[in-house]
């Protein structure tokens, strides 16, 4: 157990020495909890001394967008400013972040819209008109021409779309370049129109540190044989973790590809760091500290969980996606990738990252009904099993919140749902794969290669909505690392016993009975902690 | 691919216990030709024989009654494959099997080349590259389906034959007519003796009436389903394609 000075019962939230004050202790007077269970809201009691990790308060977001991302561009680290490398008749693609970024898509205009708005002007006063919008999502699936147009604004998507502005597609037999393989024999093979672009300028948004820096063109632009040597279990247990880019081997190998494609193309970087202001105005309260709401919050609560109550999931589920994220840029640089990536690094922590002192014997993380896998759709039970494993344990800096062994409580319904448009692979992983084994490495060579190629499942991911037939399998082995390093995973309020035992989790029905068969694991008197997400708590741990 | 592997055992003359695998079984794609790989359907190859008949009147009156009679094979179609069947080919009583062969290169170039779905071309290509053995497997008529096989390098097809006599079609189908649960027991005679192996095989249909031969493999696929098949596909969690 970890040691702990004498406790002062006082009244409202005591504050520890050399922890943020974000991080809350439950005392005798605490207010009840409210934690996200996909798309319902639990409010429960948690025992005395359990540390919640509250996020940051958001950072002001810049006063003018438009002016920092132009004095970003003509001031560009490590690299000329962008209108001393434009020449009219060159060939310039600009490629973009999917929608699996930010969480939820955040109010219109979209940061990307407004990047690209300004990129086009000065596109155009440098007489360069053969200009692509690529979105580069990789191996997720493609987005519809609805959610394009949210994304860069009526008159961009009017005057681009379709020819010239469009999603990556990985598996486009003409549509892929080889550029080579890196010293450790990792094959870079990226779109063509990038590759054979004068200049490539990456619109980039950093919600978490994994994202952005070299994995936005080696990865958002790549093919499935370029992922493989990254994406698989072995990588992720190396990865300590993989929100942490310097300890990351995930990070590692794609630097490597990184370095391949700077060696080839000319590539100008665009980031930016967004601030956590996740909910504003009817919905603020869900990011508030309960010990301090105010009865209007309380109403507002009351008022949300009643009306949640009443309406069946398919309308909760839209009700929570048509809830755009208010976020503010906090920061942006352009230039070349690593520099760049770095300063944005910085801001992201500064943000979401929180001074904790301490592993934790049982983490309680609720689980919300979005991940980046399924923004208007469904958080399916594979998803559900990234957001636990993957994400909420590797939210730390330094070591693991959670000790060695302990347990991770999740709060989620555990339906059996899929979304069979979006994620046809999924529903045979999990159906038919899962209940033979869990085990990533088996998983990874018996049978990655043969939903990779499933005709089906290509022709759906290139033609559909669909994910590629090996997301499934990359979605296993996000959570490997939580896998190798958590003793037991609990979900409580799990609707179905047969969706946590494939998972190979324990369930039950509530939160305290899950935190007693927590301690039953782990002795009587634990260290609980719980993150209060969302919006994201990551632990800078000591 | 997956691929089952029994280990036999076998004793030799020493005594000593040999494990050896079997030989790895294939796999084939087993598709259905109208409406999953082609837009066109049996009604159209025959109006185009309805519209190519010898003089203008014959041309006129059969085309005439072609058209009249698609609501009652859609009904028909709905209700039950077999009577489809039954009612449409006896429209062909009395062609001259010359006739139909004649025309049969004609109606592949002019209606069937260019309704192949733009997506069936990259399926069968990804589908080959897996290793699979493409396979038709449709209701439509040999002498229609010959050239268009050909042309989608299909390995092997199966379809059902018109009925000749003294070279004039009777208005029957040679057994066996293929559709529904018929197009089911040939692929599994057809795996056995090709050494296939089911679970590995896949099939695409856009029928709600091919729901047998969807359900003997392990990799089945709706395509441009109807909304019967579509909902039956949601319940059993199959892939949904969209080829057009």
């Amino acid at each position: 157990m970890r040691e702990r000075a004498p406790k002062t019962i006082l009244r409202g939230p005591v504050a520890r020495n050399k922890e943020d004050d974000q991080v809350v202790y439950i005392d005798g007077d605490s207010a009840p909890r409210i934690l996200f269970s996909g798309e319902d809201l639990l409010l429960e009691d948690l025992p005395i001394g359990t540390r919640v990790l509250y996020p940051k308060p958001p950072i002001e977001g810049l006063a003018n967008p438009g002016a920092a991302i132009r004095y970003a561009l003509n001031h560009p680290l490590d690299a000329e400013p962008l209108y001393a490398q434009l020449a009219p008749g060159m060939r310039v693609t600009i490629a973009v972040d999917d929608i699996s970024l930010p969480l939820p898509p955040m109010t219109t205009p979209d940061i990307r819209q407004t990047i690209i708005e300004i990129l086009l002007e000065l596109l155009d006063a440098n007489g360069v008109d053969d200009v692509h919008i690529v979105i580069a999502n990789s191996l997720h699936r493609r987005l519809t021409a609805a959610e394009m147009k949210r994304m860069v604004g009526a008159k961009i998507y009017d005057a681009f779309y379709p020819d010239r502005y469009y999603n990556h597609d990985a598996e486009d037999p003409d549509g892929i370049v080889h550029l080579g393989k890196t010293e450790h024999n990792e094959p870079v093979n990226i779109n063509r129109r990038c590759v054979e672009s004068d200049l490539v300028i990456y619109v980039n948004i950093n919600l978490v540190p994994m994202d952005g820096g070299h994995k936005s063109v080696a990865v958002g632009l790549c093919d499935y044989e370029a992922l493989r040597p990254h994406h698989e279990p072995q990588t992720i247990r190396d990865s300590d973790s993989y929100m942490d880019p310097k300890r990351s081997m995930l990070n590692t190998k794609v630097e490597r590809q990184g370095a391949i494609v700077d060696r080839h193309m000319n590539v100008f970087h665009i980031e930016t760091a967004l601030n956590n202001r996740i909910y504003a105005g009817a919905t603020a309260f869900l990011c508030k500290n309960e010990d301090e709401f105010t009865e209007v919050d309380r109403l507002k609560f009351e008022a949300m969980r009643w009306t949640l109550s009443k309406l069946p999931r398919a309308a909760k589920r839209k009700l929570f996606h048509s809830i755009p994220a208010q976020y503010q840029m906090v920061a942006v640089y352009a230039g070349k990738t690593e520099p760049v990536h770095e300063r944005i690094l910085k801001h992201c922590w500064d943000q979401y990252g929180l001074h904790v002192r301490g592993q934790a014997d049982v983490l309680i993380c609720p689980v919300p009904f979005i991940s980046p896998y399924n923004v208007n759709s469904i958080l399916n039970p594979l998803l559900v099993q990234v957001m636990g494993l993957g994400y909420f344990h590797n939210f730390y800096r330094g070591k693991p919140l959670l000790k060695k062994g302990g347990v991770m409580i999740l709060t989620h319904p555990c339906y059996d749902e899929f979304d069979h448009e979006h994620h046809p692979s999924y529903i045979e992983f999990f159906n038919r794969l899962l209940p033979e084994t869990r085990d990533a490495m088996k998983l990874r060579h018996k049978y990655e290669e043969e939903f990779a190629k499933n005709p089906s499942y290509i022709e759906m991911y290139r033609r559909g909505n669909a994910y590629h037939g090996a997301h499934p399998f990359f979605m296993w082995y996000w959570g490997e690392n939580g896998r190798q390093h958590i003793g037991k995973v609990i979900v409580a309020g799990a609707e179905n016993a047969h969706v946590p035992r494939i998972l190979g989790w324990d369930r039950a029905d509530s939160l305290p009975e899950a935190i007693a068969m927590a301690k039953s694991a782990v002795g009587p008197s634990p260290d609980i902690t719980m993150m209060h997400h969302p919006p994201i708590v990551m632990a800078d741990m000591e | 691919m997956q691929a089952v592997l029994e280990v036999m055992q076998s004793t030799d003359k020493y005594g000593i216990s040999w494990y050896r695998l079997p030989p790895r079984m294939g796999a084939a794609a087993f598709y259905d030709l109208d409406g999953t790989l082609v837009r066109t359907n049996l009604v159209h190859a025959f109006a185009f024989s309805a519209r190519n008949q010898q003089g203008i009147l014959k041309s006129l009156i059969k085309t005439a009654a072609t058209f009249v009679s698609v609501p009652m094979f859609l009904a028909a179609d709905f209700y039950n494959r077999r009577l489809f069947n039954d009612l449409f080919f006896v429209r062909y009583k009395g062609e001259s099997e010359d006739r139909l062969r004649c025309l049969a290169q004609e109606l592949f170039d002019t209606v069937l080349r260019p309704s192949i779905f733009p997506g069936a071309y990259e399926l069968i290509d990804k589908s080959r590259q897996l290793g699979l053995r493409q396979v038709l497997v449709t209701g439509a008529l040999d002498i229609t389906v010959g050239p268009l096989a050909k042309h989608l390098k299909i390995d092997d097809y199966v379809t059902n034959r018109l009925e000749f006599v003294d070279g004039y079609a009777t208005g029957r189908l040679l057994p066996p007519v293929m559709a529904a649960a018929t197009k089911a027991s040939w692929m599994r005679i057809y795996a056995e003796k090709e050494n296939l192996n089911l679970s590995d095989c896949y099939a695409y249909s856009d029928s709600m009436s091919d729901l047998p031969m969807l359900s003997v493999v392990g990799h089945p696929t709706a395509v441009n389903p109807d909304i019967r098949l579509r909902g039956t596909a949601q319940q059993h969690d199959w892939p949904i394609l969209d080829l057009r």
